[in-house]
Formats: C-alpha cells, structure tokens, sequence
C-alpha cells in the first residue's frame, strides 16, 4: 500500500503525516508513507484543499484534518 | 486491500447511516442543549451584574468595576454565542466542498460569477494555507480569473467568527452591514479584476500545470450524522484556536471601556477626521489579527467617539488583506497583480469607510 500526505506544509499537514503513522502501527499494517508539498504535483491530483490523502493512487480525503480513527477507516476502506 | 476489508466498512458505513437511533438520539442531544443554552445567555447580564455589583460589592460608577462588569459579560456572551455559530456554520459547510464550488463556477461568465462565487466563497470551507492550490484548481479549469478573485476575496473577509463578533457586539445591523459590503467589495473588485485582463500577470507554470483530473469521483455522500459530526468538530477546531485572542481582545476593550474617557476617540477616528479612513485601512492592511482579537477591541474604540465607517474599514482590512496570504499568493501571481489586488480591494473598503461615516 501507498500512502501520500499532501500538503504545503501547514500545521494540519504535518499533524496529518503523524496521525497516519500512528494509525498504521495502531493497525499493524505496513505502508510507504510519503509526503507531496510539491504544489504542481498536488494540483495533477485533483485535489485544491490540504490537506490530503492518497492511498494508491485515489483520493480519499481533502481538506480535512481527521482523528486517528477516522485515519483507520479510510486505511481499512482501501 | 482485501474485498473483506472492503465489505466490512462498507456495511459498517451502511449502518452507521441508517441507524435511525443514532440520529435521534444526537438530535435529543442537541435540543437539550439548546434548551440549556438559552437558559443561560438570556441570564447573563444579570449574572455579570449580580456578580460585580452583588457579590464583589463593587460600586456602580467605578472604573475598575465598569470594566470588569464588561468582561464578564461579555467575554462568555461572545464565547457562547461562537459555540452555536461555528456549529451551524459547520453544518452548513459540509455541504460545500471546494470541489463543488469549482464545478459550479466553472465556464461562469464575468457578472454573474462574480456573484455567485462571491456567496459561494462564504459557506465554502476555506484555509489561507490552501488557497494556492485552489486558485490553481480554479484557473487551470475554467474558472474566470476576476471570478476566482471574488471568491478569495470574500472566503478570509466574511466568516463566521467576524459575523458573530459584530452581531453580539454590535447587534444584527452593523453584522448585516458587514456581510453586505464585504459582498460587494468581493463581487466589483473581482468584476475589475476581470475586466483588466490581467492573465499574463499570473506566473506562466500556472496556466502549463496540467488541468486537475477529476477528483469529485471520490466523494461520498454524507450522511446527517456526518454533518453533526463536522459541527461538532469545526466548533473544537475553531474555539480551541480563537479564544485565547477573543479574551484578550475582550480584556483590552474592557480596559478601554472603564478607562479612556468618553469621545476622546472622537477627535482622531470620528467623522469630521477625513483622513482617518485612509490611515485605518493602511494601518490595517500589513496588520494581521482574526477577528476574534481585533473586533472587541473595535467596540470599545466605537463606543468613545470614533465613526463607524472609519471603524468597518479598519476592520475589512485587518481581517480581509492579510500579509501572510499575500504571501503564499505571491507563489502564482506576479507582483503587478498582487498590487492590483490590494490596490483595488483597499480602494472598495476605502469607499465603503465614507459611505457609512456620510450616510449613518
């Protein structure tokens, strides 16, 4: 599994990077966690509002900054 | 991941809205408090009395007293009232997301979307730190270039914690004359913006990066019990970061309201002060407070003698022409650009500042 965390590096950004990572050991699952501040890169996502995340090529979420529970659904969903 | 997962959340998604318990339950929820939310505003001002006058045994024509009285009125008034205001607000925004935004603007013409992304940029849920991507998202798909500057002119300027501040400071009128010319700043100024064709003033990589492939596929519908939960959760995001600046802001407006004698004000921010609308609006540009700071401060500033106008224009330059967006603009727009930007939205405050010092 992929994993991208897009953001342009705001504080809800970051804090959306540590929530997955905890979420990922919380659930044992393994993933590459990556982070996209490049804003070209972010917009050919389709996504306008981060930040955002990625899992294997699909967006899931934009503009939220969600729980870690809320990080373990969408995870699970994938 | 494995179709199990897969059906296992999708049921869990499936029960989650139709338990038709849930839903009633949060509804009982938040009628009771409601119920205990009204119980308690209508009796503030004769708690903060009793409290001050009563228990402390303060004498009525105090400084001191006068200003604490303000406080402890005021400071939970506002704090209550931004409880409910946020948590409708969130409600309302769970039904706009940028995506749907861009779609409805997309292929508008001048005029009408200007209109339209003027209102749309006030339920739109919108955060200074992305408003790069979407001006990108927004340009790169059709969206007129003075049309997007409606909507990034009107998202920062008329939000919901300025409106509440206004309205239980100053009562709905002024709070409706807000929202009324900060739409208008936001539908000519975009309109302007427009009409100058200023296209080759945004950064050539803008209009090269490819359009957004569609992203909407991935959006679900949201349940009601979905749309409590982001109230819920704009109220916890939003207070937990504005109060600190509201008290303080409540704390130094109680000082001037105890302290600085009346009309002093008069001779420097009132009306018959041709210039101190200008001076307001340039003061107010590189200075970056929320509303929740600035606005308290403003009442008490109001309350001895400076002019309205003059006090609105203040106000929509602080919290509308921020320096921190200007900056993170400057990424995809060209500096002749950002100067028109902040040339012509100062200008529309400017204007706006006279009118209600002739007018009121």
């Amino acid at each position: 599994m992929k994993i991208e965390v897009l953001g342009t590096g705001c504080p809800k950004c970051m804090s959306v990077e540590q929530n997955v990572k905890k979420a990922l050991e919380e659930l044992a699952v393994q993933a590459d966690v990556e982070k996209v501040t490049d804003i070209q890169q972010i917009i050919q996502k389709g996504v306008m509002a981060t930040p955002a995340l990625v899992i294997d090529g699909k967006v899931v979420f934009q503009g939220k900054n969600p729980t870690v529970d809320q990080l373990k659904h969408f995870i699970q969903g994938a | 991941m494995s179709g199990e997962v897969q059906r296992h959340s999708a049921a869990q998604k499936a029960t989650k809205a139709l338990n038709p318990e849930r839903l009633v339950l949060s509804l009982l929820i938040v009628l009771a408090a409601t119920a205990t939310w009204w119980l308690v505003y209508s009796n503030l001002e004769r708690f903060a009395n009793w409290l001050v006058f009563g228990a402390l045994g303060m004498q009525a024509g105090n400084r001191l007293a006068a200003s604490i009285a303000f406080f402890v009125f005021e400071a939970p008034k506002v704090l209550m009232l931004l409880l409910v205001v946020v948590f409708g607000v969130g409600i309302v925004r769970s039904f706009f997301t940028p995506e749907r935004t861009r779609q409805l603007l997309a292929g508008r013409r001048q005029t009408a979307g200007n209109v339209l992304a003027s209102l749309l940029g006030v339920v739109t849920p919108f955060c200074s730190c992305s408003a790069v991507p979407l001006f990108i998202g927004f340009v790169t798909t059709g969206v007129p270039l003075g049309v997007t500057f409606s909507f990034l002119i009107a998202a920062p300027m008329i939000n919901e914690v300025a409106l509440v501040l206004l309205f239980g400071l100053f009562g709905w009128k002024v709070a409706a004359l807000y929202l009324g010319t900060g739409l208008a700043i936001a539908m000519i100024a975009g309109w302007v913006i427009g009409k100058l064709r200023l296209e080759r003033w945004v950064e050539g990589w803008v209009y090269a990066t490819a359009p957004a492939s569609s992203a909407a596929s991935t959006e679900e519908r949201t349940t009601w019990g979905e749309r409590l939960t982001a109230g819920r959760d704009a109220v916890k995001d939003i207070v937990s970061r504005v109060w600190p600046y509201m008290l303080a802001g409540i704390a130094v407006g109680a000082g001037i309201h105890g302290y600085v004698p009346e009309q002093l004000m008069a001779s420097i921010m009132g009306k018959g002060a041709w210039w101190s609308v200008p001076l307001a609006v340039v003061i107010g540009i590189p200075m970056y407070s929320n509303a929740a700071g600035i606005i308290p401060v403003v009442q008490a500033l109001l309350e001895k003698g400076a002019a309205l106008g003059t006090v609105l224009a203040f106000m929509m330059s602080v919290i509308g022409l921020s320096l921190p967006e200007v900056v993170i603009l400057r990424k995809v727009l060209k500096l002749p650009l950002i100067a028109t930007f902040i040339g012509v939205v100062g200008f529309g405050i400017l204007i706006v500042g006279y009118l209600f010092n002739i007018v009121l």
